[in-house]
C-alpha cells in the first residue's frame, strides 16, 4: 500500500507499474511458440506441396483442423485449470452412440436422441468432476477409469442393444436432416466448401477466450490451476470450477459426438481410442502448461490447425505417412521448449 | 455443500431419465427406428440343436481389435453352427499377438473339444497351436493363416486369401476401365492390409497408389481421402480396406469435387445399399459368416465323423464381387449382421 521508498539517488518503482514494450506483451503471451510453428509448418508444406495452397485445400485442411480444434478448447481450458480427460477421444463416441440408438430404440425423433445425448454426455462430466473433487484422486487416474469403462461400455451397450457393433442406420428417421444442418452441413464460400464444424470450432475458441480473459470463471480457472491451495484461500470456489471445466469438455464431446453421428449416420462403436492424446497435443503445442495456470483458447486453436496442415499436408506432399507420428512427436518437443524457453526469457526480463 | 452437490447429479440423472420418458412418449419419429425393424422381422426363428451328439465346447480365439464389425459377422456364424451342432461355443480376441497366445493356452488347458484360431501373426502363435494339436485338441485356422495351418498341424484352413481378393479387385478394377486407383489402408502395419493392395497392384493394368489413414478417427479417415483426391485429380477408383470406410470415401469424394467410383473390401449393411443405389461400384465380400459357421461345422464332422474338408489345401470363402444386381437380395441380410 505504501509508495516505495527507495535509498536516495535510485529510482525504485513499483514492478507493476513498469512500462512493458509490446514487443514483451507479444512474448508473454502462450500462444507465440505455437503461432510461429504454424506459420513455418504452413510455409513449409505451401514450398513441398503444390496442391496445398489450393483454396478447396483449405477447406479440407480447415475441416480435419476443426474436428480436433473443437475438443482441444475445453481440454485446453482443463489443463490451465490443471487436470486431465483421458476419456475425452471414446466421449465423443459415446455421446454419438447414445443419441444414435435412443433414437433408433425408441424410434423418436432424432432431435430427442440428441438432447438426451447431451444431458448423459453432461452427466458423465460431471461425474468426471465429482469424482476427482469427491475422493482428491489424481485426474489422470480418476479419467483412465472413465475412459477404459465408456470404451467397455460403448462396446457392450451397443452389442447388447443392437446386437451388432456399429449402431444401426437414422438417417431415415423424422428429424435427421435438420439436425445433420446443424451438426455436419457445408456452406459454400467462393466455389469452396467449408464444414459447418469450422464455424463451431471457431465460436468455441471465441467463446472460451472471453471466459478465460473476461469471466470471474476465467480468473478462477487460471487460480485453480496455478495453485488450489492458494485460490481456495482467497475465496475461489475450487471444485465447483473443476467441475464446471469438465463439463465444458462434455459439452463440446457431445458436438463432435453429433457431427460424428449425423455425418455418417451409422457409429462404430470402438472408435475414438487414442483421439484423446491428439486433444492434449494440440492443447500443449498450442502453450498450455501440463502443470496448469498457463496457457489459452486460441492456442489450442493453432494447436489443432497445425495437427491438421500436417497430417494433410503429408497427403498432398505425396510423403510415406510411416513417419508422420515421427513428426507430430518432434513438433511436440520442440513447441514444448520452445514455450518454456520463452517464458523463462520473460520471466527473467521482468 | 457436499449434499448439495450429491442433488446436483441427482438432478442431472433425475433430467436424463424425465426427458428419456417424455421423448419415448412425444417425440416419436413416424420412419425407421426400432418399430419398422420389428415390424420387417416376424419373429426371427430361434436356433435349436439338430443333433443328438454330446454338448462339445468348441472355442475361437482371433486377432480381433474392440468392436469389430467384421469378426462380429464371424461370431455370428459360429453361433449359428454351434446351436444347429449342440456346441457350446466360447470365444475371445485380442490384437495382441502375446495375449491370443495365451488364450489359446487358455482354452487348452481347460481341454475343450475343439479350437478355432485365427494366425495373423502366425510366429506367435506357433507354439500355442502346436500344443493344443499335441493335447489332442482338434484345430482348424480361419482366416488368415493358409500358409502355415497345415505346418502347424491344424486339420484345415477357412478363409480367404488376402493377395487373392486383392486381384480380383485389380481384374474388377481393369474391366470398368480404371486408370488410376487409390488404396486406401486403415491400420498401419496390418499386414492383410498390404497383402490386399499389394495383390490389386498385381493385376491392376492402371496405376495404384497406397493411402493410409487413421482407422479409429472417421473425420480424419474422411479429410485425408479428400486430401488425396484434391491433389491427384487422375484419380478415378478409391478402394476401401473395410465397409466402414466406404462411406467416409463417397463423402470424400463428394466434398473434393471427384468423380472417382468408390469400391470396397468386406460388406455391411450401408454398402449393401450404397451399391443398390449406386454410390458405389462394386465390393468384395469374403464371407466373415461362412468362415465362423464352416469352422465350427467342420470341428462337429471331424469330431462325429472325422471328416476332413479341403484335401490339405485352404477352403477358399472368397473374394466374391458384389455389384448392384447382387445388392438388392443381401440388403436384408447385411441389416440383420449376417452378411
Amino acid at each position: 500500500m505504501s509508495s516505495p521508498t527507495g535509498a536516495p539517488g535510485i529510482d525504485h518503482v513499483d514492478e507493476r507499474l513498469l512500462r512493458t514494450t509490446p514487443l514483451k506483451k507479444l512474448l508473454a503471451r502462450p500462444e507465440l511458440g505455437s503461432v510461429v510453428g504454424a506459420v513455418a509448418v504452413f510455409v513449409f508444406f505451401a514450398v513441398v506441396a503444390d496442391s496445398f495452397l489450393k483454396p478447396s485445400s483449405l477447406g479440407t485442411v480447415l475441416y480435419a483442423a476443426s474436428t480436433i480444434g473443437i475438443m482441444a478448447v475445453p481440454v485446453a481450458l482443463l489443463m490451465i485449470g490443471g487436470e486431465f480427460d483421458l476419456s475425452a477421444g471414446v466421449l465423443v463416441t459415446s455421446s454419438a452412440l447414445v443419441s444414435s440408438m435412443f433414437s433408433y430404440q425408441m424410434t423418436a425423433n432424432v432431435w430427442v436422441g440428441v438432447g438426451v445425448s447431451l444431458l448423459v454426455t453432461l452427466a458423465i462430466g460431471v461425474f468426471n468432476g465429482f469424482m476427482l473433487t469427491r475422493t482428491k484422486l489424481p485426474s489422470f487416474i480418476i479419467t483412465l477409469g472413465t475412459f477404459l469403462m465408456l470404451t467397455g461400455l460403448n462396446l457392450g451397450l451397443t452389442k447388447l442393444i443392437s446386437g451388432t457393433v456399429s449402431t444401426k442406420t437414422i438417417a431415415d428417421m423424422e428429424g435427421f436432416s435438420s439436425a445433420r444442418k446443424l451438426f455436419a452441413s457445408q456452406l459454400t464460400i467462393g466455389g469452396v466448401e467449408f464444414k459447418v464444424t469450422i464455424l463451431w470450432w471457431l465460436g468455441l475458441v471465441a467463446l472460451a477466450t472471453w471466459i478465460l480473459l473476461r469471466t470471474r470463471f476465467g480468473n478462477w480457472i487460471f487460480a485453480v490451476g496455478g495453485g488450489a491451495d492458494a485460490a481456495r484461500a482467497v475465496g475461489v470456489p475450487v471444485y465447483r470450477t473443476k467441475i464446471g471445466l469438465y463439463m465444458g469438455v462434455a459439452f463440446c464431446a457431445w458436438i463432435s459426438g453429433q457431427h460424428l453421428l449425423l455425418s455418417f449416420d451409422v457409429v462404430q462403436s470402438g472408435e475414438g481410442v487414442g483421439n484423446e492424446l491428439i486433444y492434449i497435443i494440440a492443447a500443449v503445442i498450442g502453450g498450455c502448461l501440463i502443470t496448469g495456470g498457463y496457457g489459452s483458447a486460441i492456442g489450442s486453436a493453432v494447436g489443432a490447425l497445425i495437427f491438421g496442415m500436417t497430417s494433410k499436408g503429408i497427403v498432398y506432399a505425396e510423403w510415406n505417412p510411416d513417419w508422420f507420428k515421427f513428426f507430430l512427436g518432434a513438433m511436440l518437443l520442440l513447441a514444448t521448449l520452445l514455450n518454456a524457453w520463452i517464458r523463462k526469457r520473460v520471466e527473467a526480463t521482468k | 455443500m457436499t449434499r448439495l452437490r450429491t442433488g446436483g447429479v441427482r438432478a442431472v440423472v433425475g433430467a436424463v431419465l424425465a426427458l428419456a420418458l417424455t421423448g419415448a412418449l412425444a417425440g416419436c419419429s413416424s420412419t425407421g427406428g426400432k418399430r419398422a425393424e420389428d415390424a420387417r422381422k416376424a419373429a426371427e426363428a430361434q436356433g435349436r440343436a439338430a443333433v443328438d451328439t454330446p454338448r462339445w465346447t468348441v472355442a475361437m480365439v482371433t486377432h480381433s481389435g474392440d468392436g469389430d464389425t467384421f469378426w462380429d459377422i464371424v461370431q455370428k456364424g459360429a453361433k449359428q453352427a454351434a446351436a444347429k451342432d449342440n456346441i457350446n461355443f466360447l470365444y475371445a480376441h485380442s490384437d495382441e499377438a502375446q495375449q491370443q497366445a495365451q488364450l489359446i493356452d487358455s482354452y487348452v488347458a481347460k481341454g475343450v473339444d475343439g479350437l478355432i484360431v485365427t494366425l495373423a501373426k502366425p510366429d506367435a502363435m506357433k507354439a500355442a497351436v502346436e500344443k493344443a494339436v499335441k493335447a489332442g485338441i482338434p484345430v482348424i485356422t480361419v482366416n488368415s493363416g493358409a500358409e502355415q495351418s497345415k505346418a502347424y498341424g491344424a486339420l484345415t484352413h477357412i478363409g480367404q486369401d488376402e493377395t487373392v481378393a486383392g486381384e480380383a479387385v485389380g481384374e474388377e478394377l481393369d474391366k470398368r476401365g480404371k486408370k488410376k486407383a487409390l488404396c486406401v489402408l486403415h491400420e498401419q502395419g496390418n499386414v492383410g492390409h498390404e497383402q490386399r493392395c499389394a495383390g490389386t497392384k498385381k493385376t491392376f493394368g492402371g496405376e495404384l497408389v497406397n493411402l493410409y489413414v487413421d482407422g479409429t478417427n472417421m473425420p480424419d479417415v474422411k479429410a485425408s481421402i479428400e486430401a488425396k483426391l484434391q491433389s491427384d485429380k487422375d484419380v478415378d477408383a478409391v478402394v476401401t480396406l473395410g465397409a466402414p470406410f466406404a462411406d467416409a470415401a463417397v463423402q470424400a469424394a463428394k466434398s473434393a469435387g471427384s468423380k472417382a467410383e468408390i469400391d470396397t473390401f468386406d460388406l455391411n449393411a450401408k454398402v449393401a445399399t450404397a451399391l443398390q443405389a449406386g454410390t458405389l461400384g462394386f465390393a468384395v465380400d469374403q464371407q466373415p459368416y461362412l468362415q465362423g459357421y464352416e469352422a465350427v461345422d467342420l470341428i462337429w464332422l471331424y469330431r462325429y465323423n472325422a471328416n476332413v474338408l479341403g484335401g490339405g489345401k485352404p477352403v477358399l470363402t472368397g473374394p466374391q464381387i458384389i455389384t448392384k444386381d447382387d445388392a438388392a437380395k443381401l440388403v436384408e441380410y447385411a441389416e440383420r449382421g449376417t452378411r
